[in-house]
C-alpha cells in the first residue's frame, strides 16, 4: 500500500537515526551533530537549526541539577531508532562508581522499560519520602502518522510541488516529535541519576547495565484494569487523607498550595496547547497561500506574475518563521507547563504518601492505646507503632527537603524557559520584520 | 421608464431579456458610430452637436433617451436619435432604455467642455476613420493613457437613521477631485443602501459590457442580515470598493448618473430596488453565470486572442478561488488564535497569582499581559487579512466571472451572425429554386427577402466587429486595473504585517527584563 511504502521510506533507520557521538555527552557537540543529520531543505534558509536543537535538548534537562559537574554518574540517550510502532533508545552511561563492571557502556531500552523503572520506584517503600521523577510520556506518533496517511491519500488532488512540500513538513513534524520524546526519556534518566538516593537503586543499575532484554512487557489488560482500580482507591483515599489536618504548618501549607498549583498548571497547559495549535494552523494556511500565489505567478510572465512570485517567496519564508514561533512556544511554554503538571502531581503523590503514613501512625497510636487498655498484644502494637512512627518521620524529613528543592527547581526552570521564550520570540519577530522590509523595498521599487 | 419614442420598452426587463437587452443597447450604440463614420445620415449633425453643449429638452423626447456605450473615448450624452433606423432590429427584442431626468440644464453644459477637453485626440479618430475595427493594440492602449485625473472616494461614517421598521443605515460618500466636471473640489453626500442599488440599476441598464457592474450585487446580496458592527463594516467597505471601481472606469465616470450620485444632495428615492436586493437578484445572477458556464460555441477566428484569453481567465478564476479559500481559512484560524490566546492569558494570570515566588509570580502576570497584547495584534491582523486580502480576492473572483459574461455576449452576437448568414443562404437557395421553377410572382418576394437578410448580415457583421473590439478593450483595461489593484492591496497587506511584527517586537522586549528578573 502506498502509505505503507511511504512510511517505511521515511522511517528508514538511516533517516531517523539520531546518532550522537559516543565520545562525550557534551551538549554543544551533540546538538551540532544532530543538526547535520536533520538537514531538510527548508531549514537551510534560517540558521535556527543548531539553536532549535540545543535549546530543546537543554531545556527540560536543565530543569534539574546541573549535570556537567557530576562525573560519578552521567547518563544520556546517545542514539534512538524509530521503527514502525516502537522507539528504541540507546542509553549510554559513564560512571566512576564501583558497582558497575565498566566505566562506560550502553544498552538499548524501550519505553516500557522506562515505565517499569518508574513504577518500581513508586511502589517501593524505600522511596516513599521522595518526589519520584515523573515517567516520560509514551511516544505518540499517531497524529503524525494519521496526517501522513491523509497526505498519501490526497496525493492525487494536489500538485507535485505541494505534495513534496507537505511531505517535507510532515517529516519535519515527525522528527520534532521524535526528538521531544527522546529528550523526555533522557530527562527522566538524568533526574534519577542526579538524585542522591535514587541513583543508588539496584533496579536503576540493572536498567543501565543489563544488556539483555529486561523482558518487561507492557501491562496487559488485566493489569491495566487492576491499575485503574488501584488509582480509584488511591484517589478516594487521597481525599480522605487530605482531609486530615496536619500538625506541621509547612506541610499543611504545601498541601493547599500544591493542590491549587496543580490545577492551575493543568488549565494553563491545556490552553497553551490549544493556542499553539491555532498558531500552527495559521502557519499552514500561509503555506497554502504561498503555493497558490506561486502557481498564479507561473501562469504568465507579466509584471503581475513576477510580483506574485516575489510575494509567494516572501510568504514561504514568513511561514517558516511562523512555524518556528509556534514550535518554540510549544517547547518553551507548553512543554514546561506539561512537565510541571507531572512534577506537581509527583509532589502531590509524595504528600499523599506522607499523609497516608501519618494516618497509619495515628491509627497505630490508637491501636497501641487500645491494646494497652485491654492489655492484649501490647508488644505487637508497640512494634507496629514504632514502625509507623519511623516511617512517618523518615518520610517527613526527606519530604520537606524534596519540596523545597522542587520549588527551587521550578523557579529556575520557569525563569530559564521564559527568558528563552522571550528571546526566541524577539529573534523571530525581528527576522520576520527584516524579511518584510526587504520584500516591501523590492516590490515598491518595482512598481 | 418608458420613453417618448415609438417603442414601448417594459419598465424593467425580466431575466431572459436582460442580456439581450443589454446586447441590443450595445448594438444600438455601435450603429450610431457606424452611421456617423459613413457620414451618410442626418445623425452626423447630431453627433457634432453633442460635442458642444447640448440643449437637450428642446430637441424633443428622443434626446432625453440615454443610451450609453462603452468606448472610453467617446461621449455618451445623446444617441437615441436614430431610433427609427433600428426599428427592424428590435422587433425580436425588447430594449431597456432609461430616460435620465436631466437634472438641470447646467449639467449638460458642464458635460460639454469636459468632453471636448478629454477627447480632442479621440474625436477625430472616430469621425475620420471609416472602420474602427482596424484600430491596433497600441492605439487602444493610447486611449487608456488619457486617464490622468485625481478622484478619491471614501465611504465612511455609517449612521443609523430612524427607528424600528423604517430604520436604515446611512453612509457618507465623500469625494475629493481635481476633475473640472464636478462643481466642487471636495464634497460629500449621504446615501443609503437603496441609493446604491438604484445607481447599480441605472448603470447596468446602460453599460452592458462593462466589467464590474455585476459585482456590487454579488458582494452585498447574501450577506447575513444583521446589524452587527462587523456586518456594517463589511458593507461599508464593499460599497467603497464598488464606488472606487465605478469611477475608475472611464466611461462610467462620464455617466451623469454616477456624477449625480456623487454630487447631488438629495437623490430621489430609488424604487423597485427591493427586487434587486433580494434573493431574486441572486437567482438572476446565478442564472447568468450558469449560462456562461455552458458556453460551448466555437468561433472561427483569425487570431485566437479571445480563446486563449478566455482560457486564461478561467484558470485565473480557479486559482483565485483557491487563494481566497486559503486566506479565508487563515482569517478563521487567526480568530481562533485570538480567542485561545485570551483564554490562555487569563489562565497564566491565575497561575501567577498562585505562585509563591514573588518574582516568578510577577513575571507570570507580565506574561499574561503580553499574551493579551498578542491577542489584540492577532485580532488586528485578522482584520487586515480579511479586509485587505480576502475581500479583494472575492471581488476578483466575481469580476472574472463578469469577464466571462462579456465573452459570452460576444459569443451570442456571433451566433446571431451565423444564423443570419444561414438564413440568407436559405433565402438565396429559395430564390434559385423559384428562378428554376419559373414563378415570377414569388420572385419579387424572394428578392426582397434576400435584400433584407443581406443587410441584416452586414449589420450583424459590423456588430460583431464592434463587440469584439469593445470586449477586447474592456478586458485590457480590466487587466491593467487588476494588476494595479492587486499590487496596491498586497503591498498594503504586507505593510500591515510589518506593523504587527513591530508591535510584537515591542511586546517581547518589554517582557524580557521581567523574565530575567526572576530569582
Amino acid at each position: 500500500m502506498m502509505v505503507g511504502a511511504f512510511l517505511s521510506h521515511s522511517l528508514h533507520p538511516s533517516y531517523l537515526h539520531l546518532q550522537r557521538s559516543d565520545a562525550s555527552s557534551n551538549h554543544e557537540h551533540l546538538s551540532s551533530v544532530l543538526t547535520s543529520l536533520c538537514v531538510s531543505p527548508q531549514q537551510e534558509g534560517l540558521d535556527d537549526g543548531p539553536d532549535f536543537l540545543s535549546e530543546e535538548d537543554r531545556g527540560p534537562r536543565a530543569v534539574n541539577v546541573d549535570l556537567q559537574t557530576d562525573a560519578t554518574l552521567q547518563v544520556d540517550i546517545s542514539d534512538a531508532l524509530s521503527e514502525r510502532d516502537k522507539v528504541k533508545f540507546t542509553v549510554h552511561t559513564k560512571s566512576t562508581l564501583p558497582n558497575f563492571k565498566q566505566n562506560e557502556f550502553s544498552v538499548v531500552r524501550q519505553h516500557e522499560e522506562f515505565i517499569w523503572l518508574h513504577d518500581s520506584f513508586v511502589e517501593s517503600e524505600e522511596y516513599a519520602g521522595y518526589i519520584i521523577p515523573p515517567a516520560p510520556p509514551r511516544p505518540d506518533f499517531d497524529a503524525s502518522r494519521e496526517k501522513l496517511q491523509k497526505l498519501g491519500e490526497g496525493e492525487g488532488s494536489m500538485t507535485k510541488e505541494e505534495f513534496t512540500k507537505m511531505k517535507q513538513e510532515l517529516e519535519a513534524e515527525y522528527l520534532a516529535i521524535f526528538k521531544k520524546t527522546v529528550a523526555m526519556h533522557e530527562v527522566f534518566l538524568c533526574r534519577v541519576a542526579a538524585h542522591p538516593v535514587l541513583r543508588k537503586d539496584l533496579n536503576f543499575h540493572v536498567f543501565l547495565e543489563y544488556n539483555q532484554d529486561l523482558s518487561v512487557r507492557g501491562k496487559n489488560k488485566k493489569e491495566k484494569l487492576e491499575d485503574f482500580f488501584k488509582n480509584v482507591v488511591k484517589s478516594a483515599d487521597g481525599v480522605l487523607v487530605a482531609g486530615v489536618k496536619d500538625v506541621d504548618d509547612f506541610f499543611e501549607h504545601e498541601k493547599t498550595f500544591l493542590l491549587e498549583y496543580h490545577n492551575r498548571v493543568k488549565d494553563s497547559s491545556a490552553k497553551s496547547d490549544r493556542m499553539i495549535r491555532s498558531h500552527k494552523s495559521a502557519a499552514d494556511d500561509i503555506n497554502r497561500i504561498a503555493s497558490t500565489l506561486y502557481t498564479l505567478g507561473t501562469q504568465d510572465s507579466t509584471d503581475l506574475c513576477k510580483f506574485f512570485l516575489k510575494v509567494s517567496e516572501l510568504f514561504e519564508k514568513t511561514r517558516k518563521i511562523e512555524a518556528r514561533v509556534a514550535a518554540d512556544e510549544d517547547l518553551k511554554l507548553a512543554d514546561l507547563l506539561k512537565y510541571y503538571l507531572r512534577e506537581s502531581q509527583a509532589a502531590k503523590d509524595l504528600l499523599y504518601r506522607r499523609g497516608r503514613a501519618l494516618v497509619d501512625y495515628e491509627n497505630a497510636n490508637k491501636a497501641l492505646d487500645k491494646a494497652r487498655a485491654k492489655n492484649k498484644d501490647v508488644l505487637q502494637a508497640e512494634t507496629t507503632q514504632q514502625v509507623c512512627c519511623q516511617k512517618f518521620e523518615k518520610i517527613s524529613e526527606s519530604a520537606k527537603q524534596e519540596l523545597i528543592d522542587f520549588k527551587t527547581r521550578r523557579v529556575a526552570a520557569f525563569r530559564k524557559n521564559l527568558v528563552e521564550l522571550a528571546e526566541l520570540e524577539l529573534k523571530h519577530a525581528k527576522g520576520n520584520l527584516q524579511l518584510l522590509q526587504s520584500c516591501l523595498g523590492v516590490l515598491k521599487g518595482d512598481t | 421608464m418608458s420613453g417618448g419614442c415609438g417603442r414601448n420598452p417594459p419598465p424593467f426587463p425580466d431575466d431572459e431579456d436582460q442580456e439581450r437587452a443589454e446586447l441590443d443597447t450595445q448594438v444600438l450604440d455601435s450603429d450610431e458610430d457606424d452611421e456617423d463614420d459613413e457620414g451618410e445620415d442626418i445623425f452626423t449633425g447630431a453627433r457634432s452637436k453633442a460635442i458642444t453643449p447640448t440643449s437637450a429638452p428642446d430637441e424633443g423626447d428622443i434626446f432625453s433617451e440615454e443610451g450609453s456605450y462603452v468606448r472610453s473615448d467617446v461621449h455618451h450624452t445623446t444617441n437615441g436619435l436614430h431610433s427609427d433606423e433600428e426599428l427592424d432590429l428590435f422587433t425580436e427584442a425588447t430594449v431597456e432604455l432609461t430616460l435620465t431626468n436631466t437634472t438641470s440644464q447646467g449639467r449638460r453644459e458642464i458635460i460639454g467642455p469636459t468632453v471636448s477637453a478629454c477627447n480632442t485626440t479621440h474625436v477625430p479618430n472616430s469621425i475620420l476613420k471609416p472602420s474602427i475595427v482596424t484600430k491596433t493594440m497600441e492605439e487602444l492602449k493610447e486611449e487608456e493613457s488619457g486617464d490622468q485625473f485625481e478622484l478619491n472616494i471614501a465611504v465612511t461614517n455609517p449612521e443609523k437613521i430612524g427607528d424600528g421598521m423604517n430604520a436604515y443605515m446611512s453612509y457618507k460618500v465623500s469625494t475629493q477631485t481635481t476633475l473640472p466636471m464636478f462643481l466642487n473640489k471636495t464634497f460629500s453626500v449621504r446615501r443609503r443602501f437603496s441609493d446604491f442599488l438604484g445607481l447599480y440599476e441605472k448603470i447596468s441598464a446602460k453599460h452592458s459590457l462593462v466589467v464590474g457592474k455585476e459585482f456590487l450585487m454579488l458582494t452585498l446580496v447574501g450577506k447575513e442580515d444583521s446589524s452587527s458592527a462587523e456586518f456594517v463594516e463589511k458593507r461599508r467597505a464593499a460599497l467603497e470598493r464598488y464606488l472606487q471601481r465605478v469611477v475608475a472606469h472611464p466611461s462610467l465616470l462620464q455617466d451623469p448618473d454616477v456624477r449625480e450620485f456623487l454630487e447631488r444632495d438629495e437623490l430621489p428615492r430609488a424604487v423597485n430596488t427591493q427586487a434587486l436586493s433580494g434573493p431574486g437578484l441572486l437567482k438572476m445572477i446565478n442564472r447568468v453565470s450558469d449560462a456562461v458556464n455552458k458556453m460551448t460555441i466555437k468561433i472561427n477566428e483569425s487570431d485566437n486572442w479571445f480563446e486563449s484569453k478566455l482560457q486564461e481567465v478561467e484558470n485565473e478564476e480557479q486559482l483565485l478561488r483557491r487563494l481566497h479559500a486559503a486566506v479565508d481559512s487563515l482569517v478563521n484560524h487567526r480568530k481562533e488564535l485570538c480567542s485561545n490566546t485570551v483564554v490562555f492569558s487569563k489562565s497564566v494570570a491565575m497561575l501567577g497569582s498562585v505562585e509563591e515566588n514573588s518574582a516568578l509570580s510577577r513575571a507570570l502576570s507580565q506574561l499574561a499581559e503580553v499574551e493579551d497584547k498578542m491577542e489584540q495584534l492577532h485580532q488586528q491582523q485578522a482584520f487586515s487579512d480579511f479586509f485587505i486580502l480576502a475581500e479583494l480576492l472575492a471581488d476578483y473572483v466575481r469580476l472574472l466571472g463578469a469577464v466571462r459574461c462579456c465573452f459570452e455576449q460576444r459569443m451570442k452576437v456571433w451566433q446571431r451572425l451565423q444564423e443570419a448568414q444561414s438564413t440568407l443562404q436559405k433565402k438565396r437557395e429559395a430564390e434559385a429554386k423559384l428562378l428554376w421553377a419559373n414563378k415570377p410572382e414569388k420572385l419579387q418576394q424572394a428578392k426582397d427577402d434576400i435584400n433584407e437578410w443581406e443587410s441584416k448580415v452586414s449589420q450583424y457583421e459590423r456588430d460583431f466587429e464592434r463587440v469584439t473590439c469593445t470586449v477586447r478593450k474592456e478586458v485590457l483595461r480590466f487587466e491593467k486595473e487588476k494588476a494595479r489593484d492587486f499590487k496596491q492591496h498586497i503591498v498594503k497587506y504586507l505593510e500591515s504585517l510589518l506593523h504587527t511584527q513591530h508591535r510584537l517586537v515591542k511586546c517581547w522586549e518589554a517582557f524580557l527584563p521581567e523574565a530575567k528578573a526572576i530569582a
